[in-house]
């Protein structure tokens, strides 16, 4: 089902958490609210749940108007940060809740959730408490238990933040294969640009309550709306009045016309890539990521001289000077 | 060395303030054996005082554990304007003293008190009779439950009412499945603490309720009357009485809070 936001505003007392916000979700699409704490993307994720009431602007589901509609009437799957798993209840049941709630027959209760608990790789755990799982299987539990209900639309709130980097990676290709097999539409919130990279084909950046740009990953990497989408997503330099990504900055060992002096000061191996810091003639500093082949065939050493030729620079006319 | 010495006053400060007042108390109860002890309770005033205490702690109790989780939702999961007035109000029985709790019932329920005479007029009498008691219970064992399960409420959040919320339960299915049983345990160590005070209530009681024997004499009125018409035996006999209710309560509660839970 496709969301849209219109005008969105909220505010917690003095604190504006959404300013005007208007968003536009294609069905059946995975999509990113990508911004650093405090921009209101949780807030918009937890107003399109109606989980809470915007102050202004409305919120419409598949078309129709949602915004005074109650959170249980929406047909919205909803994975909380900490996962709020029912902690009386065993994992089967937290699963089956949705299910009984809405007085479906036991056999098929029963055969859902065990569908459920196989998709999630939680089968044979059904008699666990939430207390007794792990993270990223409590996780997969909270997901499950959205999911049971056969909802059009999932949304999840930070949904990998609180897993150690292994299981994080292990769960964003596991979320994206579910979100391919399965017809459903997915937004989700997260503060890590490298996430929504890897898994949105479709990335809202917000900041300070306002919507900065909503864009396909690529196109939001290649043309930033704004400076502040330019430094949030993606590493950048800063260069004067212009902004470059450090694998746009080219190092060789003679000057031409174009290129600037500078002086290696750190060389860091981070296996494929290699990142160089450099300080600029004039006491600029500047960060050059090389593929691993490229930085050996310069044989760059701590101290060295090097001439630096950027591509693609970019410079914004409300540069809000925001990294 | 320190740790003997705090074990040792700790448990002698016990020994000395609890376990000697109430062991003395079993003793005297049964130092000419059973047949003493059994005449004194099965006297009809000690029965009726009994069966009073009982009724009594039967009424106030359910009514304050409704009361007393309502009032923590609201307290905690509404945001109505006047709700701290009412958080602190809760509190006022912990802080005044019964018998200024019974006095106030005296002067509200008298015959030229403000709901006395039109009460009376119609036929209901308040004052040294059943209600009078009830109510004086009911207010001096009021903030139990609130207070055990407002930090319990806190505690929790909101995410796993939220979380139900969006699976389509509805207000009241999420308090019967997720709510209410996370708070179980307060709820239950709440009504453990409202019996214990609705049976031992004395102060505001023995005001209000007029202290007719076999008629509106609680358990530890009765105790008081045995006591001062040197009946020691009978004194003793119902206090044994009153400590074996208090055991029963504890145990109740032992029982309930499971090992290790935090909310107990």
């Amino acid at each position: 089902m496709a969301i849209e936001a219109r005008n969105v505003t909220k505010r917690f007392g003095e604190f504006v958490a959404l300013d005007d916000v208007s968003i536009d979700v294609e069905s059946g699409s995975l999509t990113a609210l990508l911004g650093p704490s405090g921009s209101g993307k949780s807030t918009l994720l937890r107003v399109i749940a109606g989980l809470e009431a915007p102050d202004a602007g409305e919120v419409l589901i598949s078309g129709n108007e949602a915004t005074a509609l109650a959170p249980q009437k929406r047909g919205v799957g909803f994975v909380f940060q900490h996962y709020a798993p029912f902690t009386h209840m065993t994992v089967w049941s937290n699963v089956a809740f949705g299910l009984q709630i809405r007085r479906r027959p036991k056999a098929e209760i029963a055969a859902r959730v065990d569908e459920l608990l196989e998709l999630v790789q939680l089968s044979g755990l059904g008699r666990r408490y939430p207390t007794q799982l792990s993270g990223g299987q409590r996780q997969r539990m909270a997901l499950a238990r959205a999911l049971a209900a056969e909802p059009e639309v999932l949304l999840l709130d930070e949904p990998f933040g609180a897993l150690d980097a292994r299981v994080r990676k292990e769960l964003r290709e596991w979320l994206l294969r579910l979100h391919d097999e399965m017809d459903v539409t997915t937004i989700f919130v997260t503060h890590d640009q490298e996430e929504a990279l890897e898994l949105a084909d479709s990335i809202v950046v917000m900041n300070k309550g306002r919507v900065e740009q909503a864009a396909p990953p690529r196109e939001l990497y290649d043309e930033p709306a704004n400076a502040f989408v330019m430094s949030f997503v993606g590493p950048v330099n800063r260069l004067d009045d212009a902004w470059v990504r450090p694998h746009d900055v080219e190092l060789q060992h003679e000057p031409n016309g174009s290129t600037r002096e500078a002086q290696v000061e750190r060389v860091v191996r981070l296996g494929f890539e290699t990142r160089v810091d450099l300080v600029r003639d004039d006491g600029e500093r500047l960060h050059a990521q090389l593929s691993r082949d490229e930085a050996d065939l310069l044989e760059l050493e701590q101290g060295d001289i090097v001439f630096v030729r950027t591509r693609r620079e970019r410079t914004f006319l409300d540069d809000r000077n925001l990294v | 060395m320190p740790r003997y010495a705090v074990r040792f006053a700790s448990l002698g400060y016990l020994a000395l303030i609890l376990v000697a007042p109430v062991g003395l108390v079993f003793w005297r109860s049964f130092e000419h054996g059973w047949d003493p002890f059994w005449a004194a309770v099965s006297n009809p005033d000690a029965v009726h005082a009994l069966r009073l205490t009982l009724e009594v702690a039967v009424v106030a109790v359910p009514l304050n554990t409704g009361f007393g989780v309502l009032c923590g939702l609201a307290i905690v999961r509404r945001r109505i304007p006047g709700m701290g007035l009412v958080n602190a109000l809760v509190d006022l029985p912990m802080a005044l003293s019964p018998v200024v709790v019974g006095l106030a019932l005296y002067l509200l329920y008298a015959r030229d008190g403000w709901f006395g005479g039109w009460l009376l007029g119609h036929g209901v009498r308040v004052l040294f009779a059943y209600p009078a008691i009830l109510l004086a219970t009911m207010f001096v064992s009021l903030p139990f439950v609130v207070r055990e399960v407002v930090p319990v409420l806190r505690e929790i959040g909101t995410d796993q009412e939220e979380a139900a919320a969006t699976l389509g339960a509805s207000a009241f299915t999420t308090f019967r499945r997720i709510t209410l049983p996370a708070i179980r345990y307060a709820v239950a160590y709440g009504v453990v603490l409202t019996t214990a005070r609705s049976l031992g209530e004395f102060g505001a009681v023995s005001i209000v309720s007029g202290g007719i024997a076999g008629r509106t004499q609680t358990l530890t009125q009765y105790v008081q009357a045995s006591y001062e018409n040197f009946d020691q035996t009978g004194a003793y006999a119902a206090s044994v009485l009153l400590a074996l209710l208090a055991v029963a309560t504890l145990l109740a509660m032992t029982i309930l809070r499971p090992r290790g839970d935090r909310s107990a």
